[in-house]
């Protein structure tokens, strides 16, 4: 394999191709609209198609037009755009149809958006949230594996940084294991033989009078439960003799381990926690943590959003405490002044000093 | 008056000229009201697409409204859309399956209030889609409603006094915007008000669909139908309310074919 | 007093499926369906056809609920009318 120096966009994209993608839709918005541009430019000449769509609206209703027939089907955008398309969202989620989004947030601020299932009804994303570009390249391949598997959306959380920094990367692809034939897909060939099919997402189907919602969506219900079962992802360190724990997702998560290392080197019994699905959230390895530790420190870069989640994981086993808050750069983009691990570094040690009475020896 | 027997076939040798069914309608009710146009108008499309041997080849994009109950006697594929968004959904599904005949089916709230965006973009980009409208001046499905295509002096739910252009505005009329559009091929409206209407309506349909076969560009079809619940009138009135109402305001006719406007509406 | 109707074709009507909309009777151009006094199932009147009819299938065109299957004559029948 080649290394290639690109952007986070280009890496994102060459992996969506890779893993079979062949529709993208996506309206421009900063900071996705180079994930947009690169798939205008590599999607036909990989056999795909790529509309630049009129309205996020429309992006989305076309994908889901797309993943009706089968194909592999991606849109994106960032929270704004996202925040257009959630009553789509919720009808193709619960059509159990396998979109693939590209949420490359203005910042972490759109935590609540993503793992709440912004749309109506009682349905979620499969989040994965990477800490650079080369977990990107994983997520995104494991994204439409995942997608067709469960037959519900997965998005990527990814972010301001993610798209716009460059690193060496090889785009390795990966296999997974082999799905069933979408026999759901439409094509015209039961037509006229009394089994054609209706993609709906009320429980609706043919020659019968009325629908059965309330069957329909406690199968989904069920569905949940067994993704929460099996396709929870964490990244942890040094939980083991940890008086502290600090969390963080996505790519500020990469400042604040770097520094947990430096601060271990250090001799700090600080320990690390990074949910690498921000749905299905890794519940379990907060509350094996919250035992040992004095305080769980939760530094994400909003309002406090994911430290809901893991307050609920832990359910009082430990002090839970925002470290992090809002911080963002003049346009609004999320790259603000706490994403500094000098900064991170004293708000650590502080707040480990404060939770630990002085620190603990080496 | 003698009455002749019609429980049975005839016992002297005849041809069965219409079946009661098209094979692309699944036996059973569709609990439409009495004397709604909207059952009328999907039967004919169906019968179309039975004609031009597409039957196996078609898939559908439906809106809501109450011609979505219908979709469960469709034996066609298709998926069930948002409110407006069909016409997003089949561009996707014809861009991934150009070999298909793709249609949708929208009522004029559906179309005409909630995703007129999404029409006239997907007009103007030449998807080669068929969008057709079924359009009865009100949201039936929730109780009869204004809609943008309700004709000034018409009576609804929210214009009881009929509508009025300073309170309420103007209509919109579908095939006036869809026609000069560039990626446009063909735009049509006929009505299903006597069986001359249901014929003319059949061809229009049968043009729309093989301008599509053709890769020709957009092509639209709008059906005037009767909604004698939503017009508070009784059910044998609807052809004429239509006629005397819809009509004048709303020409039928071919406005565009093989991409050139047709200069008077015939 | 009889006479005799030319007949090119005839329908079936199934009948319980009728609404009782009455869009088949003006619709029909040699004036053969009125609507029953009796009712269906559900509690609807429906078309009863005399002779005449000509196998157009102007009613078959116009009927929302699919009640109607037409049929044209090889050969027309003359059909003896009681009046």
């Amino acid at each position: 394999m080649t290394r290639r120096f690109v952007e986070g966009s280009e890496a994102i994209v060459d992996a969506a191709i890779l893993a079979g993608c062949r529709f993208f839709a996506g309206y421009p918005m900063t900071p996705f609209t180079e994930v947009l541009d690169h798939m205008a430019s590599k999607m036909p000449a990989a056999g795909g198609v790529c509309i630049n769509a009129e309205s996020e609206l429309e992006a989305v209703g076309m994908t889901w037009g797309a993943l009706a027939t089968g194909a592999r089907a991606a849109t994106g955008s960032v929270g704004q755009g996202l925040s257009l398309m959630q009553e789509s969202f919720s009808e193709i989620t619960r059509a159990e149809l396998p979109l693939v989004v590209f949420n490359m947030a203005r910042g972490q601020s759109d935590y609540y958006q993503s793992t709440r299932g912004g749309g109506h009804g009682d349905y979620f994303h499969i989040v994965l949230c990477p800490i650079d570009i080369h977990e990107a390249i994983e997520h995104v391949q494991l994204a439409f594996h995942l997608a067709d598997r469960w037959r519900n959306p997965v998005q990527i959380y990814g972010d301001y940084l993610l798209a716009h920094t460059a690193e060496a990367v090889e785009l390795e692809p990966i296999a997974h294991d082999a799905l069933p034939a979408k026999d759901w897909a439409l094509d015209g060939s039961l037509n006229g033989t009394g089994r054609s099919r209706n993609v709906n997402s009320i429980g609706m189907s043919k020659g019968a009078k009325g629908i059965a919602p309330e069957q329909f969506w406690k199968r989904l219900q069920a569905k949940y439960e067994r993704i929460r079962e099996q396709e929870t992802r964490y990244e942890a360190e040094f939980l083991a003799d940890a008086d502290y724990v600090v969390t963080a997702f996505g790519t500020t998560a990469k400042f604040v381990r770097h520094v947990v290392r430096d601060m271990r080197d250090d001799g700090r019994r600080i320990g690390y926690v990074r949910p690498v699905t921000l749905w299905p959230f890794p519940a379990q390895i907060y509350r094996d943590c919250a035992g040992a530790a004095r305080e769980i420190g939760v530094f994400e870069l909003n309002g406090g959003q994911m430290i809901d989640d893991v307050r609920l994981s832990v359910l009082g086993g430990a002090p839970i405490v925002s470290l992090g808050g809002i911080s963002s750069d003049e346009s609004g983009f999320g790259v603000g002044p706490l994403l500094n691990t000098e900064v991170i570094r004293t708000i650590l040690e502080e707040n480990y000093a404060r939770a630990t009475g002085g620190g603990s020896a080496p | 008056m003698t009455l002749i027997e019609t429980k049975r076939p005839p016992d002297v040798p005849a041809k069965e000229w219409r079946a009661q069914r098209p094979a692309l309608l699944l036996d059973g009710d569709h609990d439409l009201c009495p004397g709604c146009g909207e059952p009328i108008a999907l039967r004919s499309l169906l019968e179309v697409i039975e004609e031009i041997g597409w039957a196996d080849r078609t898939l559908a994009a439906v809106g809501i409204g109450c011609y979505t109950a219908l979709t469960a006697l469709l034996d066609i594929d298709m998926v069930q859309a948002l409110h407006g968004r069909a016409p997003s959904l089949a561009t996707g599904m014809k861009r991934m399956r150009p070999d298909r005949l793709v249609f949708t089916l929208q009522g004029d709230g559906d179309m005409v209030n909630e995703g007129l965006q999404e029409v006239l973009h997907s007009a103007a980009r030449g998807e080669a889609i068929t969008c057709i409208l079924l359009n009865n001046g009100v949201f039936g499905e929730t109780g009869g409603h204004m809609t943008a295509t309700t004709v000034l002096g018409q009576r609804t739910k929210n214009t009881l006094e009929g509508r009025d252009a300073k309170y309420h505005g103007h209509p919109i009329s579908m095939t006036d915007l869809l026609t000069p559009l560039g990626g446009v091929s063909y735009v049509a409206r006929g009505t299903v008000t006597t069986a001359r209407d249901v014929e003319r309506t059949r061809r229009y349909l049968r043009r729309a669909l093989e301008t599509q076969i053709a890769g020709n560009g957009f092509s639209f079809v709008e059906i005037l139908t009767m909604c004698p619940t939503g017009w508070f009138i009784p059910v044998a009135e609807g052809p004429g309310y239509l006629n005397e109402t819809i009509a004048p305001v709303f020409r039928t006719g071919e406005f565009k074919v093989a991409g050139k406007p047709v200069e008077a509406g015939s | 007093m009889s006479r005799f109707v030319t007949t090119r074709g005839t329908v079936m009507i199934d009948v319980e499926r009728c609404k009782g909309c009455e869009l088949c009777i003006p619709a029909c151009p040699p004036k053969v369906l009125a609507m029953s006094t009796a009712r269906n199932d559900r509690g609807e009147r429906y078309p009863e056809l005399s002779a005449g009819c000509t196998g157009c299938g102007a009613c078959y065109y116009v009927c929302p609920d699919s009640c109607f299957t037409i049929y044209q004559y090889d050969q027309p029948l003359q059909i003896e009318v009681i009046t």
